[in-house]
Formats: structure tokens, sequence, C-alpha cells
């Protein structure tokens, strides 16, 4: 192995660092705010991905008709529960259609653009349109009603979700994957290296969403609020925060995360309707080097993963994922030598 | 409830129990596929192609029992058992892939169930008995490979494939073959089905400067060390095996499949095929049923393993009809006995014939080399 060769799977495993990074913080704010191990994460990237994909295909992805039925389903919940309230007459209705209005328009907008030649910036801003609102429904849909159950439930809830939702992939898309074009043909040669558009791309949108994330959580009032959230949930309750408004943000964040990330890497490589799994499992890992509390400790253990992986398939691609998820042992060992941490429950 | 209802409520059931029951003497076939979960791109057009399995063979009715498995060797065991035990079926059809195929296998040696597995398996002669498939052995596939490399004076191969049991199959076959041609393996690298990336593992076989490169994988996934190959900007040929042979691959890799290589059964290029082959007929009238079934530009050549459960089967129940009732032992022995000694059996595919010794039983007729050319296939002369 020379420098060339190091120096292209370091492009490499930054790349994919980047978008791990991304996966990381979702994983870590959802965590820390709900308590819910987010499995379906990856999800919204293959689904970000897969629709963006079908949007360029000319077609009217499936997504907006799960969006649809998703949210026709909370408006009923919110009718039955409107009904046993007794305030059906008065603002039941309302609510119920109000929770409507956005997927009608969404819906009516996707058969209403001709999508086959639209601007690719257009076709990004639909396909985050269409598939960011999943996942405050699914919020409402499956984790609020139980909020308050231990960690365990909700974790296999999350496991139920992600189930399901690979379910529907398979049927939304079908089995084989797809690429999609690239948001720019350009690349950058330094020295030995061709840079291509597209990862730049991703590595710029990563971190300019690092960055928002964490002017968000230091400079403004709802992002206080959600941190004071995972720090203390009845605190923040008792301040006037709602736990279940912070929990539809803190989803709709993860979802709008792992969406972008879905439509940044479909360019550079071929994305499946299962692909999201193991896309946010690495993020998982990355988030448990971590503690599954720290974020820039999160970004740094994403980055160590891209990393270890690109070097890891150069020099022994039969134990590549071997290696990475090895990388989980000695981190739970170290970490739960040094750390002392009280449950709450 | 009352004790006439309790009546009503048995005798209802044991009604339902009964229809649900086959009638005596119909043939009952299990299927077990991978319609969903990884192995989907090969699950979905086979059971689309069961759907197109006549209903009745040699005179007697037939029922077809499909099950998922979800691409899940666990999951096929399971089926497979319920298959068995509770369906009593005759034969065994499935699965799609290696791993869940051997899975089924398991369970067709030790209920004495012939199964025809539609996934290239590799078995112990022990365990090999009850089982037959219908894809090509990799060795036929990797044998017109070989003799394509050492006629364009290939010296150095760089070889990188799935981990999974496929690519050791394929490695394990062309290995010998190679040897005997005098070309040696520069690297041998490994990737995921569901790997974003494979930079690594092809940045260390353009290192190692091979003449050409054989990837082994299936459908789109085929297309990732496709596409990173050509960005590297390696040059010289690369071959790929037959599972890659489908739409989504030409899709997704787009121009940079362009004059690849590939291995395929005669089916998938049935309209430049001379008319002289003996699958001609029936794969042509095979592609027309399916495609007007699913739609123009649908088929897969995985589709056509499948229906080649069906064309061994009809050659083979006859005979076994003489000797026992379908639904015994005998008969499922019969049938074993039959499908081992099917002659000239015409599939889509090819040709089968099966002994003893050789339960895949396809030979050269049942593979041609065909290389892509404008997003198409283009048979080549052999």
């Amino acid at each position: 192995m020379d420098f060339q060769i190091a120096l292209f799977l370091a492009q490499d495993g930054i790349t994919g660092g980047a978008i791990y990074a991304l996966l990381a913080l979702a994983l870590v704010l959802v965590f820390s705010v709900t308590r819910v191990i987010f499995i379906p994460q990856g999800e919204f990237v293959a689904f970000g991905a897969l629709t963006m994909a079908t949007l360029q295909a000319g077609q009217t992805p499936a997504t907006v008709w799960l969006l649809l039925g998703a949210s026709a389903v909370a408006a009923v919940i919110e009718l039955w529960r409107q009904g046993r309230r007794g305030s059906l007459a008065t603002t039941g209705w309302r609510d119920a259609a109000k929770l409507l209005l956005y997927p009608a328009a969404v819906v009516a907008l996707t058969l209403a653009l001709p999508l086959a030649d639209l601007p690719n910036i257009v076709r990004v801003a639909l396909t985050l349109a269409i598939v960011v609102p999943l996942a405050p429904l699914m919020y409402r849909l499956a984790f609020q009603p139980i909020a308050e159950a231990p960690v365990l439930v909700l974790l296999i809830v999350a496991v139920a979700v992600h189930v399901a939702l690979v379910g529907m992939g398979l049927v939304f898309f079908g089995a084989e994957g797809t690429r999609t074009e690239a948001f720019s043909d350009a690349s950058i040669a330094i020295g030995p290296l061709d840079i291509s558009g597209q990862q730049i791309w991703v590595v710029a949108a990563s971190a300019a969403l690092i960055l928002a994330l964490w002017r968000f959580f230091s400079a403004t009032l709802y992002g206080k609020a959600l941190r004071a959230t995972a720090v203390n949930r009845n605190g923040a309750r008792l301040m006037g925060f709602s736990p279940v408004f912070a929990g539809k943000l803190t989803f709709l964040l993860a979802g709008l995360i792992g969406t972008l990330s879905g439509v940044l890497i479909a360019p550079i490589t071929t994305i499946y309707y299962d692909t999201g799994f193991l896309i946010g499992l690495k993020g998982f890992v990355a988030a448990i080097i971590g503690g599954l509390g720290s974020f820039p400790l999160a970004a740094a253990g994403a980055l160590l993963v891209g990393l270890l992986e690109s070097f890891a398939s150069f020099w022994a691609s039969a134990y590549k994922e071997v290696i990475v998820f090895t990388l989980i042992i000695p981190v739970l060992l170290w970490r739960s030598l040094t750390s002392h941490h009280v449950e709450e429950e | 409830m009352t004790i006439k209802k309790c009546k009503i409520a048995m005798i209802l059931s044991a009604a339902l129990f009964t229809a649900t029951q086959p009638a005596w003497a119909d043939i009952t076939v299990g299927v077990s596929l991978s319609s969903t979960g990884p192995g989907a791109a090969l699950g979905i057009p086979e059971k689309n192609a069961v759907a197109l399995m006549p209903g009745e063979i040699g005179g007697e009715k037939v029922n077809y029992i499909v099950l998922d498995d979800g691409t899940d060797p666990s999951a096929a065991t399971k089926n497979a058992r319920k298959l068995v035990t509770e369906d009593h079926v005759d034969v065994l059809i499935g699965s799609s892939v290696t791993p869940s195929s051997l899975a089924i296998a398991e369970v067709a040696v030790e209920s004495a169930t012939p199964q025809i597995a539609v996934a290239p398996i590799n078995l112990p002669p022990e365990k090999n008995k009850w089982v037959f498939r219908t894809p090509q052995h990799n060795d036929v596939m990797a044998g017109a490979l070989v003799a394509h490399m050492k006629q364009a004076g290939v010296k150095k191969l760089g070889f990188i494939g799935y981990s999974d049991a496929y690519g050791e199959d394929w490695l394990t076959s062309v290995k010998p073959l190679l040897d005997e041609a005098g070309i040696t393996l520069t690297t041998t690298e490994r990737f995921n089905r569901t790997d974003t990336s494979v930079s690594g593992q092809v940045l260390k076989i353009v290192a190692s400067r091979p003449d050409a490169v054989l990837v082994v994988a299936s459908g789109s996934p085929a297309a990732l060390p496709q596409t990173a190959l050509k960005e590297r900007g390696f040059k010289g040929q690369i071959y790929q095996t037959h599972a890659a042979a489908n739409p989504a691959f030409l899709k997704v890799a787009g121009a940079k499949a362009e004059g690849t290589i590939m291995p395929i059964g005669p089916v998938v290029v049935v309209d430049q095929i001379p008319d002289s082959h003996p699958s001609k007929k029936v794969a042509g009238e095979f592609v027309a049923a399916y495609e007007a079934k699913y739609g123009a530009g649908s088929f897969s050549s995985f589709a056509g393993h499948a229906y080649d459960a069906y064309h061994l089967l009809a050659a083979a129940v006859p005979a076994a009809l003489e000797k026992a009732k379908p639904g015994t032992a005998e008969f499922r022995q019969a049938l074993r006995d039959a499908l081992e000694s099917s002659k000239d059996v015409v599939g889509v595919h090819g040709v089968f014939n099966m002994t003893p010794d050789n339960h895949f039983g396809m030979d050269e007729r049942g593979r041609v080399l065909i290389r892509v050319e404008q997003g198409g296939y283009k048979l080549l002369p052999m």
C-alpha cells in the first residue's frame, strides 16, 4: 500500500463517515429526548433516496400515499380521542381536517407537477416534503401512546416499525436497487486524488447540517427546550414544555437528517429498499462510541467507523463488517468500566 | 357457550379442516421462495413463474402451495417442515438463493421428499439423494468464461465476489479451471450485497494489475464493483456471472456495463439463439407467456429456473403415477427415482440429463456467452 492508495481510502472513508456522522447525531438526539433507540432511522435514508430516484424517473412515488394513509390514521385517532372527550363537535373535526391538510397538498403537488422535467433542486425539496413528515407521524402513531414505557418496550416497538417499513419499501420500490443522477458532474483533481462533486456535496452538507444543529441547540429557544427535555423530562414538563411536542420535533429533525443523507448518497452508491438498516447500524456504532449522549464524540466515532470500514475493505474485505462491528466491544468495555451510569427509572 | 353451540363449532371446524385438505390423489407441490428480503430480486420473478405453471400433470390435478421465506434459512426450514408435515407435499420446490435452499435440503433429506432447488447448491453425496437443481452448475458457467479468457489471452485475473456461499462456490468452481488454463488469480476480494462502497477492494484489484476481473454477484449489487472499476480507470475486460444478467444490473450500471461478458442460460437471448437449439421453442413460448402477463421486458432468467422445475416434474410425474398414488411415501420415492432418470428433458434454460451422480443435469447446451452492447445483450459465438 502506498501513499496514494491511502489517500483514496481516506477520501472514501471520510465520505462514508460524514453520512454515519449525520445518522449518529440523529440517533443520539432521538435517544436523549425520547429514550427511543431509533432503528427506523435507516429507512429514512432508503426512502429518501428511492423517492428521489422515482421522481427522477418521472413517476409518482408510493411514499406520498404512505404519507396520506398515515395522516388519515392519525386523523381517525384524533377524532376518536376527541369523541371520547366529548369535544368532537367543537374542535374534533377541525383538528382532524388540519392533520389531513398538509398531506393532501403534497399529494396534489406531486400529481400536478411535471415530474420528469423538474430541476433537481425542486425534486430534492419535494422528496423532503414527502418523506420527512413521515417521522413525526411515526412518533404520533407508534411512540406517543407509549412515551412513558421502559426503554426496552420502546426498542421493541422501534424494531417493529423498522420491519414494517422495510416491508413497505419492498412493495413501493421493488427489490432492485437504483442510483440517482449526481447533483453536479464536476470533479476537482488535488494531486493524485480525483474528488467528485458529489463527495464534496456530501461532506459539505454534513458539516453544514452539524453546524446548524449545533446552532439550533445552543442558540434557539426550541433547541434549548429539547436539550432541557433530554436532561430532565419531568423538569422540562414543569417548565411548560410539552414532551409530546418535543418528541414530534425530535422525530422531525431525525427524519430530515435521514432523508437528506439518503438524497446525498444516492448518486454515489446503489440504494436498495433495505440498505438503510446497515447504514443506520453503522451510525449506531458511532453513536455508541459517543455513549448515546455526546454529539461531538458521536461525530468523531462516525469518522472512525468510516475510515475503519474503508481501510478494512482494502486489507481484509471478507472481514470488513466483522471489523467494523467488533469495534463496539472494546468501546462498551471501556465505557462500562469508566462511567457510573445511574438508571433514571 | 352452550353444548349446542359447541357442537356447531366442532362440526364447522371439522368441515373447515377437511376443506383445506387437498382432495385425495391430487399432486401437492410445496414451494418456498425468497420473494422478500435480500433475495427478492430472484424470488419475485420465480414466484411469478410458479403462477404460470399448469394446474395439471399427466391427467392429475396439481396444487401449488407457495410460501415466502424472506431469504432467511431458518424461515425456509420452517416453511419446508410445515409443507412436509401439515400439507404432505409430494415435492418441494425452492428456494431462490443458496443458503435457504441448503436449509430446505436438510428437511427434504430427513423427510424423504424430493426437492427441486432453484439455486445451484452443492451438497455432500449422502445428502444429494433427494435434491435436484434447475440452474446450471457453476462449473458449466465457469467453464464457458475460462474458455473465453483463454481465447482472449488473459493471464492474470482479479476476483471480487459476494462474501457468501455464492461467491465461495464460484471461487471453488473457477480455481481448478483457471489453474488448468494457466491463468493466475492476482487477488481475491469480497463484498456484501448491501455495501455502499467497494473502493477499497477495487483499489487493491487495480493495484494488482490484472488483465481481466471476474465479478461474482447478482442483479443490481453486481453493478457496484463494475462501476467502481470503471471509475478507477480499469481498462481490462470485466466478466460477470449469470446472476448479474437482469434488467436492474443494466439499468444501474448504465454505460459502464458496456462490453461486459457473462455466461447465461439461452432463454435470456431466446430471439438470438439459432433455431436448431433444443430450447428455442419452449423458451420462446415461456418468455412470451411471461411478458404477456407481467409486462414487456419483465422477464429475467430466474423465472426460467423456476419454470424448469415444472418441466422436470412434467416429465417425471407420469412415470411415478404408474407406481404409486400421490400423497404417499411410495409416490415420493417413485418421483425421486423418475427425476433421477430424467433423460433429454427440454427446459427453457437447456436440456436436463440427470444421473445418480449428477443432480444438476445441464450440459453446455444450457449456457451461452453474451456481451453487453448498447444496453442490451449480444450473443457471442462460442
